[in-house]
């Protein structure tokens, strides 16, 4: 039993660390620590600087540009991003798409595809929720049709993050309508520029334009667009969830997200005394803190064990619940502590168009909008429920 | 990084579960419980062969010098199998003998298994805060007078020497002008009162009048024994907590089992919504509480003393949840029979119940968490 890093492991922090202080541009630093929007500009910027140092693709083989990190340097790598408080990196072309495409595409697709990910030329989306297929993803109902070297693409996905930025997305679609509902689903990759293809925005509770309904009227994607076999798409979509859920639990993110809490919570008086000091408050915060102090041995535990270099197996399902709870704690907790200054909505100030929000109390500005966010936590990548049923029948055994 | 407990370590435990298996069975458990003492000396000689009364011990002494983790993987199987012997109580004497130095007659013989302890340490008012005390030490020439009553001490009559915390000086609930004393059970003026605790253990309720120790009695300095109590005391949290991570071991295998076996309306209930996401929860729950009980055992003997206070009281604040959680929980799945006296079930729920109570309870150790400096600071 040894719960230190090694001195390799130390080192290699040492190295993100500089690498983040030299290269994390603090405008998009302040933005993040703040909770304000990131337009895709700002993405696309520290995409391409993390693009440039090679550090991209954490997850791939060597041969293909990855990084070769142990699952231990890529926790690190991951922890100090959010401590630092860089932009997430996008999941959906380097983390989702791209371990399909290496174990399944074909060498045309590797070649094209893959570069253009680690570069970050193409922005991806993913298509794979539909109205009637959500946590019943399987019922999936958006038809591709073979014509001569084209399939007929018909139907609609949803909750599509941040399409009306991306170039391409990664879709699931029938090709097959008998036997049951797992067979009869491929895996196609659609350029977003095709004609008929259109993008409506969902606007979520916080006002924000995150997510989309993507409507595919006969739209013609070329053969060469198939992953893998036709009908075989489930088994694919299968294998990206398991990708998907590296470092699910976030617990970096909530570090620093309970420190900006206690700032927060310092800073705002009751009884004029800091509201820190309020033993019920304090209890909450630290019941808090103890679960996340636990989430992070319980990710280190997962992390050391993992020697198949693929991410977690079913134990991520125990990071997911976990995580996603004390994520919505603290945004719960944050809108809490700031009392009657949740209530002013300054959506210029969170788009960046003011230094300062309407009631000067930038702190507290976003506060609300970012509660009423994260309630997508718990539904998005495999609600919580679905997540207790895998534990159930993959790890319980019933 | 590794999470794993040594192949050695690994011996320990398996050698414990097959004497359990084969020794200490709920049957043979519940006679000695039964019994006029409430423990089994057989079992005590059978934990001595296997070198667990040496495994706290310093070498020097005839011991193995067993760290915190390897007394996790002890206090592990005894959780599990449900052992009521006085091991932990002796343990934690044992950790104060070896805090305050000076005692290795005592810590051989507790090696040989011939010497069993226990710590007198709380009174009737004072709950959890072990600096309460109004048990008086007062100095005699050289030797010292003892008074006072201290309650619910486990396996204090099953000892044949008592830790006791007495203060040599101050108000009743200074943390200064505390003192440890080493003390013979069979010292004239040691009054006992024995009796059984609900999860099948005993304790004892012990009265000192006029009892005479000489100056050799005390441990560590006169008056600076709070340091200690206190270590001492987190040290004991995080045996506790690796003893409630092997009873929610066997609670939640217990009640897995009884959910792919129990059936109802044709089916067995496990195939049931309602029943799966609290038994996934209930896992959830326990791994998130063996990571805890795992940081305590690692940190507890290497942390700076407000590093120390802030992991183990988190450990307990974890463990506390999660035992309730997880023993509720399964009493309720196993329905009907798990109200009964009869399953292992419903011992390992009472005993986690009254792990609960021990060294300070989820509020006592919420509190603490929140009273050590570190919590009010931001980067």
């Amino acid at each position: 039993m040894d719960l230190n890093y090694t001195a390799e492991d130390f080192a290699f922090r040492d190295e993100v660390r500089a690498f983040l202080d030299a290269n994390l541009p603090k405008d998009l630093q302040q933005k993040v620590r703040n909770h304000k929007r990131l337009s895709k500009e700002d993405i696309t910027r520290w995409h391409k600087i993390v693009a440039k140092q090679g550090w991209m693709a954490t997850n791939w083989p060597v041969e293909y540009g990855g990084t070769g990190w142990t699952p231990v340097q890529r926790h690190i790598w991951e922890e100090e991003c959010a401590h630092a408080g860089t932009p997430i990196t996008l999941p959906f072309g380097v983390m989702m798409v791209a371990p399909v495409i290496i174990a399944f595409g074909n060498e045309a697709q590797k070649r094209h595809y893959l570069p253009r990910i680690l570069n970050f030329d193409d922005w991806w989306c993913q298509g794979y929720s539909e109205p009637g297929a959500g946590s019943d993803l399987a019922s999936l109902k958006t038809r591709a049709e073979r014509e001569g070297d084209y399939y007929i693409v018909n139907g609609q996905k949803t909750w599509t993050t941040l399409a009306q930025h991306a170039d391409m997305i990664f879709c699931l679609v029938r090709t097959d309508s008998g036997g049951r509902k797992q067979e009869g689903i491929s895996f196609l990759l659609i350029d977003m520029h095709t004609p008929g293809i259109t993008v409506r925005p969902i606007i979520m509770l916080d006002e924000e334009h995150e997510v989309n309904e993507v409507f595919f009227d006969n739209v013609k994607v070329p053969v060469q667009n198939l992953i893998g076999e036709e009908n075989k798409g489930w088994t694919y979509a299968k294998y990206l969830l398991g990708h998907e859920r590296t470092n699910i639990a976030a617990v970096g993110r909530a570090k620093r997200e309970l420190q900006f809490l206690k700032r927060v919570a310092t800073n705002q008086l009751k009884n004029g005394k800091p509201l820190l000091d309020d033993p019920m408050f304090a209890a909450k915060v630290a019941n808090l803190e103890i679960e996340l102090m636990a989430l992070e041995i319980t990710v280190l535990r997962v992390v050391s064990s993992d020697t198949s270099k693929r991410g977690p197996g079913p134990e991520a399902s125990l990071l997911k619940v976990k995580g996603t709870e004390i994520q919505q704690i603290l945004t719960e907790l944050m809108v809490e502590a700031v009392g009657p200054y949740a209530m002013p909505f300054d959506t210029a100030y969170l788009e960046g168009e003011h230094e300062h929000s309407v009631t000067e109390d930038d702190d507290a500005a976003p506060l609300a909008a970012h509660y009423f966010n994260f309630r997508k936590t718990s539904i998005y990548g495999g609600s919580n429920e679905i997540q207790k049923n895998i534990i159930t029948q993959m790890i319980l055994g019933l | 990084m590794d999470f794993n407990f040594t192949q050695e370590q690994q011996q320990f435990s398996d050698a414990l579960r097959r004497w359990v298996d084969k020794d200490y069975s709920f049957e043979q458990r519940t006679k000695i419980v039964l019994s006029e003492q409430g423990v089994s000396d057989q079992a005590w000689a059978t934990l001595t062969e296997l070198g667990m009364t040496a495994l706290p011990i310093p070498e020097e002494q005839g011991g193995f010098n067993g760290s915190a983790i390897d007394m996790m993987v002890v206090m592990q199987e005894l959780g599990r199998g449900l052992v009521v012997e006085p091991y932990f109580a002796t343990v934690l004497a044992v950790e104060f003998l070896k805090r305050t130095g000076g005692h290795e007659a005592l810590l051989e013989q507790v090696a040989a298994g011939e010497l069993k302890m226990a710590c007198a340490l709380g009174e009737r008012q004072s709950r959890h805060e072990m600096f309460d005390i109004a048990t008086t030490a007062q100095a005699d020439g050289q030797d010292f007078k003892l008074n006072g009553t201290k309650t619910v001490v486990i396996h204090g009559a099953q000892a044949d020497l008592l830790i006791v915390s007495a203060r040599t000086s101050g108000k009743q609930r200074d943390t200064d002008g505390i003192s440890l004393f080493a003390v013979p059970a069979g010292t004239p003026g040691v009054t006992r009162r024995d009796y059984r605790t609900i999860d099948c253990q005993r304790a004892a309720d012990i009265d000192f009048v006029d009892v005479k120790l000489p100056a050799s009695a005390l441990l560590g300095k006169l008056g600076g024994g709070w340091d200690v109590l206190d270590a001492v005391s987190d040290y004991g949290v995080t045996l506790l907590c690796a003893e409630a991570i092997g009873a929610m071991d066997a609670l939640n295998g217990a009640t897995l089992e009884y959910l792919k076996t129990r059936q109802q309306f044709g089916i067995p209930i496990g195939k049931f919504q309602a029943l799966q996401h609290r038994m996934a929860e209930m896992y959830m729950q326990l791994e998130q509480a063996r990571s805890m009980a795992t940081l305590a055992a690692v940190k507890v003997s290497s942390l700076e003393p407000e590093e120390r206070r802030r992991t183990v009281s988190a450990a307990k604040v974890k463990i506390g949840q999660a035992m309730k959680y997880v023993g509720q929980q399964a009493i309720q799945m196993h329905g009907g029979m798990g109200v009964t006296n009869e399953l292992p079930a419903a011992h390992h729920f009472k005993r986690l119940t009254i792990i609960e109570a021990m060294l300070g309870d989820t509020d006592h150790h919420l509190a603490r968490f929140i009273a050590q400096p570190g919590f009010k600071k931001t980067a």
